[in-house]
Parts: structure tokens; sequence; C-alpha cells
């Protein structure tokens, strides 16, 4: 095991798949010259040559409609968003191209297109820096949507996402690059679909996602002191998303909170909530909570912008309504 | 030609960019300001000069690098630094920041986050000018040679032809998009060729010159009042700064410290005060009193910035939809 950092992880995930497989080619804005503005992809370009990673030109639907075309023709497409605010640029290429193409030609055509984008507020970058949109991506079928916390997570589940023969949204977020873990040493990969029970608990389970999984886990720490033992679980991948690691835990603690950055309306957690009163409804001693963004853009200024991000102590609240503890 | 006056606002008008630019650089590393901010600096004349062209009633669409927009347009550096700060005080309340600045009361119709954001916006504006007030206003669109790229660049310039709309497309080449350079990204020198698909003219010059980029502009805001239709200018152009603040590599990285000087050599303000003492139309002492004025002004914003207040709780939810007139 070795640490490293979330954009390390990533950077070694696709060198690694780049070696493995000669089919696969990484374009995107800037992901030549220096490693990218996140540093993502440094050294790719060194080892590799230009003719497996290309700098494009200031062009989101192109990027990812000739990832579509380039994955129909047999070559595994890499592509990044520099923030995921610009594949509204290229929704067409996205949810009526790629997603649909398969099912539309009966099974013949295959998308092996990986869009890595990198999301997420907190770095005070206004409103249309800093979202999260994978709600939108999750309602559209055809679609994976993977969602890593941590360098392990990303690492293993990129390098699943570049060996998928289907379009996958590989969401990363800006305030997890610096964030630090470990690693294996060797070549591993994370199966999409499987949850990660990030820490065990018996009294509540709270399910959450990206850079909100460290903010649970530091909630958890808080409550344990206060005699609260919360299971905190990272579904990891929402499409296709681990129900059943999920319904278990919801039936051992009978409690549950969802913990988005996301707005709340028709975001990932009331597809989860629905999930749990359709399977868990017996077991739950409390109604469901969610901790998300305020239904509001993403304000600039620190101030607003804290206070629309869930906190530790939001979700220390909403853990404490859902026991009932004042 | 511009007259005597409306060179030394321009010269103003630069200087008082540059101050400004260089003062939100120094909140920016004091931890002050947060996000992406991109800095105008090197690229003064063409905001100035379009500035000085316009009129009260006209309007302009702005960039993500829109800072010097904001104050050619006749922006006040206290509420823009107040945005910059997050303040409700500032322009958007605080709610927009670096790249979101606008102002409404001046015909700013915004900066942008996206590349390309304001391209289309223009054409709107001229859609209102044009076809449904029947005034003689136009629009100012600026945008960065990587806009071009966009699919929306050609929806844009498209309409705004076959409409004839009194929309003028700035185009500031300053030879980059973020790392990335313009040999790498276009297969023509000159963003200008580009017009030709449009049947509109297309421009170049030189965007570090004022007097030049006044005579191109004023020809084009002419033939946009006169209901002849938009024209693409490109004004060349160069960032001295990274491309936002906290870039290192914009320094012997992806840009080599030979090709900074050169264009450093090309100084707008610098070739505009020359001009202005050669021709006799101000003397030092002049200009020595106009930049201490504007140090006074910067200095009096930051300070209006940052006593400031921040903005209520309740700012966060309002403003999604329209409720009522602000009072
Ligand atoms: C739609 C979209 N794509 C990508 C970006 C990221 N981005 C911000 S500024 C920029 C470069 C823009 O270059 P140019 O238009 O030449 O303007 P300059 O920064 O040089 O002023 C890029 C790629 C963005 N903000 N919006
Ligand atoms: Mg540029």
């Amino acid at each position: 095991m070795t640490v490293i950092k979330y954009s390390q992880a990533i950077r070694d995930a696709i060198a690694e798949e780049m070696r493995i497989d000669q089919n696969v080619f990484v374009m995107g804005q800037d992901v030549e010259t220096m490693g990218g503005v996140f540093g993502c992809t440094k050294g790719i370009l060194e080892e590799f040559g230009h003719d497996r990673i290309r700098n494009t030109p200031i062009s989101e639907a192109v990027i990812i409609g000739a990832g579509v075309g380039g994955a129909l023709t047999g070559t595994r497409m890499l592509v990044e968003m520099q923030y995921v605010d610009f594949i509204l640029h290229a929704m067409d290429q996205t949810i009526n191209q790629a997603a649909k193409v398969r099912y539309m030609t009966g099974g013949k055509a295959t998308v092996p297109l990986i869009i890595r984008a990198q999301q997420g507020s907190g770095r005070g970058n206004g409103a249309q820096h800093s979202q999260n949109l994978e709600a939108l991506f999750c309602h559209m079928p055809g679609l994976k949507v993977v969602m890593p916390s941590t360098p392990y997570d990303a690492k293993g589940l990129l390098k699943t996402a570049v060996r998928d023969n289907n379009p996958v949204l590989f969401f990363e977020h800006k305030v997890l690059y610096n964030t630090k873990g470990e690693v294996p040493d060797t070549d591993y990969t994370i199966p999409f679909g499987k949850a990660d029970i990030k820490r065990s608990g018996k009294d509540v389970t709270v399910i959450a996602t990206s850079w909100m999984v460290l903010k649970a886990l530091e909630a958890a720490e808080i409550l344990e002191k206060q005699g609260i033992d919360a299971e905190i679980i990272d579904p990891r991948t929402l499409v296709p998303l681990d129900k059943e690691t999920i319904i278990n835990s919801v039936k051992k603690t009978g409690r549950a909170v969802i913990v988005h950055e996301a707005h709340e309306v028709c975001g990932i957690g009331a597809e989860i909530a629905f999930i749990i009163m359709e399977l868990a409804i017996d077991w739950l001693d409390a109604p469901i909570k969610r901790v998300t963004s305020a239904q509001a853009p993403i304000p600039y200024s620190s101030k607003l912008e804290k206070l629309t991000i869930p906190s530790v102590d939001r979700i220390i609240d909403a853990v404490k309504e859902v026991m009932y503890i004042k | 030609m511009a007259d005597n006056n409306s060179l030394l606002r321009i010269y103003e008008q630069m200087l008082r960019i540059r101050l400004f630019e260089q003062k939100a650089q120094e909140l920016y590393v004091q931890g002050l300001v947060t996000g992406s901010m991109h800095i105008y600096t090197g690229q003064e004349a063409i905001a100035a000069t379009a500035g000085e062209l316009l009129r009260e009633t006209d309007t302009i669409t702005s960039t993500h690098r829109g800072h010097g927009h904001c104050i050619a347009k006749g922006g006040k550096t206290d509420k823009m630094m107040a945005e910059l700060l997050g303040r409700k005080t500032g322009y958007c309340g605080g709610k927009g920041g670096s790249m979101h600045m606008a102002d409404f009361t001046r015909g700013n119709l915004g900066a942008n986050g996206m590349v390309g954001g304001g391209l289309a916006i223009s054409v709107g504006a001229g859609i209102t000018n044009a076809i449904i007030k029947k005034n003689d206003s136009v629009t100012v669109c600026f945008f960065g040679e990587g806009a071009t790229n966009e699919g929306v660049f050609h929806e844009s310039l498209n309409l705004a032809a076959i409409w004839k709309l009194p929309v003028i497309f700035l185009c500031e080449n300053n030879l980059y998009q973020v790392f990335t350079s313009v040999a790498e990204s276009m297969p023509v020198k000159d963003v200008s060729i580009r017009a030709i698909s449009y049947g509109i003219p297309g421009i170049t010059c030189d965007g570090n010159d004022v007097l030049e980029l006044y005579d191109v502009l004023d020809s084009a805001i002419e033939r946009a009042r006169n209901g002849q239709g938009p024209t693409l200018i490109e004004a060349k152009t160069y960032r001295w700064e990274g491309h936002y603040t906290g870039d290192g590599y914009a320094r012997g990285g992806y840009r080599s410290i030979e090709e900074i000087d050169l264009w450093k050599a090309k100084d707008p303000i610098a070739r505009m005060a020359k001009y202005i003492i050669e021709s006799a139309i101000a003397d030092n002492e002049l200009l020595e009193k106009i930049e201490a004025g504007l140090k006074d002004e910067i200095e009096k914003a930051v300070h209006f910035a940052m006593e400031s207040p921040w903005p209520d709780d309740e700012d966060l939810y309002k403003d999604v939809f329209y409720e009522k007139e602000e009072v």
C-alpha cells in the first residue's frame, strides 16, 4: 500500500489502463499541457505520446460527440470535462447519442466512452463552476454514474470504467483532489454496483456520496462521543446502485439519513429514500431525512456558500432528528 | 479619429482597470477573493476604447475575464471590489463574484463563467434593439479567441448576420486558452477570417493600440447603428498574468519568458502615455495627477468593500425566481 493523493490515483489509473490497452485514447481541454489544470494527466503525454492524448479546442459538443464516434469504431474514449458544468454544452451528445445508441440499434452498437468530469462546490467558484449534476444523468437510461470519495475508490473504479463497454460518467470532486489515502501497489479494480461501508455502526444508517462521505465520517466521530453509533455507506456508483447494502443496513438500524451535495429536489436522495420505502418500510423507526444543498444556485460569497453546502453540524442534527434526540 | 478628450478618458480607464486588477490580485493572494479570478492586465486598450465609443444605452456582454469590460462600461470600482469580496453591497449582492459581474444600470449584461456564454445573449440584445424597440442602440459582445471554437459562435454569428443585428463581435485574441495555444486549437491564424462564412466584415487589428482600435470600432459601431448588421473584430493582444490567479505555469511553462517580455514591451498604457505626451495632449504632471486620483479611488474601493456587510443568511434563498422589484 502507498499513500497517494486522489488526483494521483486518477492519473495512475489512466496510465495503467493505457499500458494495458493500446486502444485507450484521452482527450480534453488542456490535458496534454502541464498535466492538465488539476494535474490528473501529468506524465501521460511524455509516456504515451501525442497519438494517445490530445488537447482539444474549447468544444465540448465535439469532445463528447467524437467520444461516441470513437467508441462506436473501437477506440476506448476517455474524455475530460474540465468542470462538469461544461457538459451542458454537450447534452445532445451525452443523452441523445451516447446513452441511447446501443438500445436504438438493438444492441448492435458498443460505446466504451468514459466521461471524466470534475464537479462540486466548496472553493468559491460560483454558480456555473460548482454544480453537482449527477442526478441529470442517473435519470437517463443507458449511462453509468460513478462518484468516488477516496483515492482507493477513485483508482479502482476508474480502471473498471475504462474496461466497461458502456458510457460511464465519472464524477471527481474538486475538493477531493488533494485528499490522500492508501492505494494498493498491485493491479486492482472495484466492481460497479458495490457500495462500501465506510464505517459500521448500529444506530443509524447515513448514506453519503463523494465529498459528503468525508463529512459524514467526521459527523460520525462526533456522534460517537455522544453515544450514537452511525453506519456510513458510500454507494460509490449511483448507476448501478447497490440497493442490497443500503437495505441491509437500514433493516439493522431502522433509521436513515441521506447526504448529498446536489440540490434536494429530484436528487439521488429522493430515489434512495423511495427504494428504502419500498423495500424496508416495516423496519423504519423514523421518517428518512435528507441533507442537501439549498434549492438555489451555488452562491459565490463564501458566507453563503458555506451555508448551502451540507455541513457536519447539519448531518449531526439530521441524525439526532431521526433518533428523536434533542 | 479620436479627439484629445476621448484619448485622455481612454487612458484614464485603462489605468483604472490596471490598478483595479493589481489590487484584486493582492486581495486574492490574501485569501479574500475565492474561486477562479481571471486578470485582464495587458488587454486594457480593448475594453477602454470600446467603452469610450459606446453610449450609456448601449449594451455589452462580457466574459470570465470581465473586470475590464465592467469598468469600461462605467462600472463603479467600489461595487466591483465588494462583489469580489462576496459582500452584500457588491454588484450582485455577493452572489456572483468575479465571473458574474453585471451592471444592468449601465448596460453590462454580465460576465460569464461559460466560454462563449455571451455570444448568443448579445444576439438577443440585438433582437430587442433592432426588431422590437427599433432604436439605434448596439451591443458589443466581448469574447476570447477560444470561444470561437464553440458551436454557439457559429450559431450566433450566423443568426446575427442573416437578421442584420446591431452586434459588434469583439474577439480579444490573447493567443492562449488556459494552457492551450491558438496554434494548437485553430487551423487559421486570424479569427477574423471566420467572418467570411457569415458574409460580414472581419477585421484584425492591434489590440494594444488605442488609435487603431478606435477607428476600427468606430466604423463597426456606426455600421451597426445604421442597420447594416454585425462585424467581427479580432483584436490581437496578450494577457500578462496567468490564465487564472494562481496559475503557476504562465511564466516559462506553456509561455516563454521571452514571449511575455515581447508583449510587455507593447504595453498599451505606456504606449498611450507616450503618445499623449508627444502629441502634447497632456503633460506628465496631468498624467501623474490622474494616476494619484485613481490610486486613491481604488484604496477607497477596497475600504468600502472591507467595511461592507456580508449577505444575510436569507439571501441564499432569494432571487431564484422573480418575485417583486427590489427597492
Ligand atoms: C464552456 C466552457 N468550457 C470551458 C471552460 C473553461 N475555461 C475557462 S476560460 C477558458 C479559456 C478561454 O479562452 P479564451 O476564450 O481565449 O479567453 P481567455 O481566457 O484567453 O481570455 C476555458 C477553457 C469554460 N469556462 N466554459
Ligand atoms: Mg484567449
